[in-house]
């Protein structure tokens, strides 16, 4: 895989990227660039290749064409299904991957951490026992843990409730505005519009539109309207 | 690694039910399965009629005495006898399956003995066939003791005609009904007749057929002597000389040991290393370590070294407290843990190999058992029990698992011979089966 160390102000990036699962197309010659604080969303409908885009600007996958771009310093990664152990407790969680990351001071990460995602509470508690919502906290809090300049969020509302959204997207959106670039996956199209300063729509691994929600209600030929009805008509009137 | 060896640790320690259900399962078979191995089935239960009156159980054979009842004693060193004392209360006992079968001995046995075997003894014997493998055990073990028997009684039997024989040559008293008889004896007749041959005159008429006797006496006299030597061999006509040919000889009890610690070493270690490896997927962390935290090598290899460790501690100690039961020569304990280290790392490299290639925790303890235990059982098949076409394969597929060569490895730790061999191959099985995982752990990201 070809990464290219970012320019200052473009933290991360896709360059032509394309991937190839057997004969299925999962991106095609897909480009986009981000930069510091924004926070950018990737919709589409099943499918399109939103994931898959985001394994590979999180090196998790290696494209088969193209390159992606990077700051310096590596980039956080939250995967949709919270990637920590469930039987050990949420600082041991921490403290592991702290660990694992060689932070130079592991402990105070750790602190630092549960005070950000508001668990120190719980710090002793098996993650196990957390619900979806807290879960999802230590999750976003072990990709922040090296203190990123952008993170890789991958569906990170999915199975929460209301309450827990509300206080995730307050918490990233926090994050934003403290400079980390956020580019994250999501199915709720409202929530893009809600939180996100841009939006990239992919549909069967192409990249349809790259710009704000003002831009894409304007493409749609529905400005005002609803941004759900606007977008599925900007994906019907594309054929998809 | 380090890390990653602490928080599989600490996952295992807060996971008391699932640690202790493997190292109990794996020992409890391997204990099984070792006392299968060292001891013989239990006695099955067989009815015995005895119609000999007391007073005949000592058979008379030409002055020889046979005590009937010491072959019974070893008939029920094999099977656990129940007196009974009718032919059908020993029909009962067999058809309601309380004795698995009767063993029915006429009265006239020691009478038809004493006479010499004119008229063949017969005993009978009832099955119950309810139980192939019992009814199988049964019928061996009373078939060898009566084998027993007909030998001990056909070196009697030669012994009291080696006596006639002699009788015949060397002449002496005999005792026919209580009646005692002078025997001459060929040796004395052909004195006689030698003594009256040189006293004849040399055209004497009776000279001629006194000769064709005399001569008769000496070949009877120089062929019956060597009667002692032939009837030895008729009671006992195939001697056996037992020479080890390939292998070496490792004493049953110690074979037992090495099986059941092998049986356990493979199941704790592959059992850990699969659900180890399986677990980073499950709890999608996988994706999150290999992301530049840890190299996938280094992942494999501390799942490797962590499941490897702790099965080189349960199977020592299991070993450990079996030397306290079963006499093992301590001063090779070193070797013991050679052959268990090296077999620990193989099993964990073919546990991280089905963790990688089943992804799921329950998914790659199923395939661990599922892999395992045919593996073992295979390599415990001993030539010449199954045709030699099934046994190359049987000889394949044990070479190319663990199993085989850890026990090998583990039996010559214990009781002496060439370890190198089998611990070169368990190497090349670890590097093959780290391999196979390492492909393997393409599938789970």
């Amino acid at each position: 895989m070809t990464v290219v160390a970012a320019r200052s102000d473009r933290t991360l990036g896709a360059v032509g990227v394309s991937k190839r699962f057997g004969d299925r197309v999962a991106l095609r010659d897909v480009s986009f660039a981000t930069a510091r604080g924004e926070l950018v969303a990737v919709i589409g409908p099943n499918g399109a290749g939103k994931t898959t885009l985001l394994s590979i600007l999180a090196g998790i996958q290696s494209p088969d064409g193209g390159h992606v771009t990077r700051p310096e310093r590596p980039i956080g990664w939250v995967p949709q299904h919270p990637a920590i152990y469930s039987k050990l407790s949420v600082a041991e969680n921490l403290r592991l991957f702290a660990r694992l990351e060689r932070l130079a001071d592991p402990q105070a990460a750790v602190t630092r951490m549960l005070a950000q995602i508001g668990l120190a509470d719980r710090a002793g508690d098996e993650v196990g026992t957390l619900s979806g919502g807290n879960c999802q906290r230590v999750n976003i809090a072990v990709g922040l843990l090296a203190d990123p300049p952008a993170l890789l969020l991958d569906e990170p509302s999915a199975s929460l409730d209301p309450r827990q959204r509300e206080r995730l997207w307050k918490f990233v959106t926090g994050l934003a505005a403290g400079g980390t670039t956020v580019v994250f996956s999501t199915h709720d199209v409202q929530e893009a519009e809600r939180h996100a300063d841009r939006v990239l729509v992919l549909a069967d691994g192409e990249l349809l539109f790259d710009g704000t929600t003002d831009a894409l209600h304007q493409r749609a030929g529905a400005p005002g309207g609803d941004f759900e009805a606007a977008f599925v008509r900007f994906l019907h009137d594309r054929g998809h | 690694m380090r890390w990653l060896i602490v928080k599989d640790l600490q996952i295992l320690r807060r996971s008391p039910l699932l640690v202790g259900l493997l190292i109990a399962y794996p020992i409890a078979i391997a204990v099984l399965v070792g006392l299968a191995l060292s001891k013989g089935p239990d006695k099955p239960k067989v009815a015995v009629l005895n119609d000999l009156p007391a007073s005949q159980r000592i058979v008379d054979l030409g002055g020889e005495r046979i005590d009937l009842a010491r072959y019974a004693r070893l008939l029920n060193a094999s099977v656990d006898t129940v007196a009974v004392s009718t032919r059908a209360q020993a029909l009962a006992k067999v058809r309601s399956g309380e004795a698995l079968a009767a063993l029915i001995i006429p009265a006239d046995i020691a009478s038809k003995l004493a006479a010499g075997g004119l008229d063949q003894s017969r005993i009978e014997v009832v099955y119950n066939v309810e139980d192939p493998v019992k009814a199988r055990f049964v019928e061996s073990t009373i078939n060898a003791r009566v084998a027993d028997a007909n030998l001990a009684l056909s070196r009697k039997f030669s012994q009291v005609a080696a006596q006639y024989i002699r009788l015949l040559l060397d002449g002496g008293r005999f005792n026919v009904l209580g009646s005692d008889f002078n025997v001459l004896g060929l040796r004395n007749a052909k004195t006689i007749l030698d003594g009256a041959l040189a006293g004849l005159p040399a055209g004497a008429p009776a000279r001629v057929g006194l000769q064709q006797v005399d001569r008769f006496a000496g070949l009877a006299i120089d062929n019956l002597g060597l009667s002692d030597r032939f009837l030895a061999s008729v009671s006992r006509p195939i001697a056996v000389k037992r020479t080890v040919a390939a292998g070496r000889r490792t004493p049953l009890d110690e074979f037992a040991v090495a099986v059941s610690v092998t049986l356990s070493l493979m199941l704790v270690t592959v059992l850990l290393a699969a659900g180890l490896l399986a677990l980073e997927r499950e709890e999608h962390a996988f994706g999150r370590l290999v992301r530049g935290l840890v190299s996938r090598l280094a992942l494999l290899g501390a799942k490797v070294a962590l499941a490897a460790a702790c099965a080189v501690v349960v199977s020592g100690l299991m070993l450990a407290g079996i030397g306290a039961f079963v006499t093992l020569d301590w001063s090779r304990a070193p070797l013991w843990l050679l052959a268990l280290a090296a077999g620990a790392c193989a099993f964990a490299a073919l546990g991280v190999a089905i963790g990688g290639l089943a992804r799921e925790v329950r998914a790659a303890s199923l395939l661990a058992l599922l892999l395992s235990l045919p593996v073992a059982f295979l390599a415990l098949v001993p030539s010449g029990s199954v045709s030699a076409g099934l046994y190359d394969v049987v000889r394949v597929v044990s070479a190319a698992f663990p199993f085989k060569p850890a026990l090998d490895a583990l039996a010559a730790a214990l009781s002496g011979g060439g370890m190198v061999a089998p611990l070169a191959h368990l190497a090349i099985l670890t590097l093959a089966f780290g391999a196979i995982a390492r492909l393997a752990l393409r599938r789970l990201a």
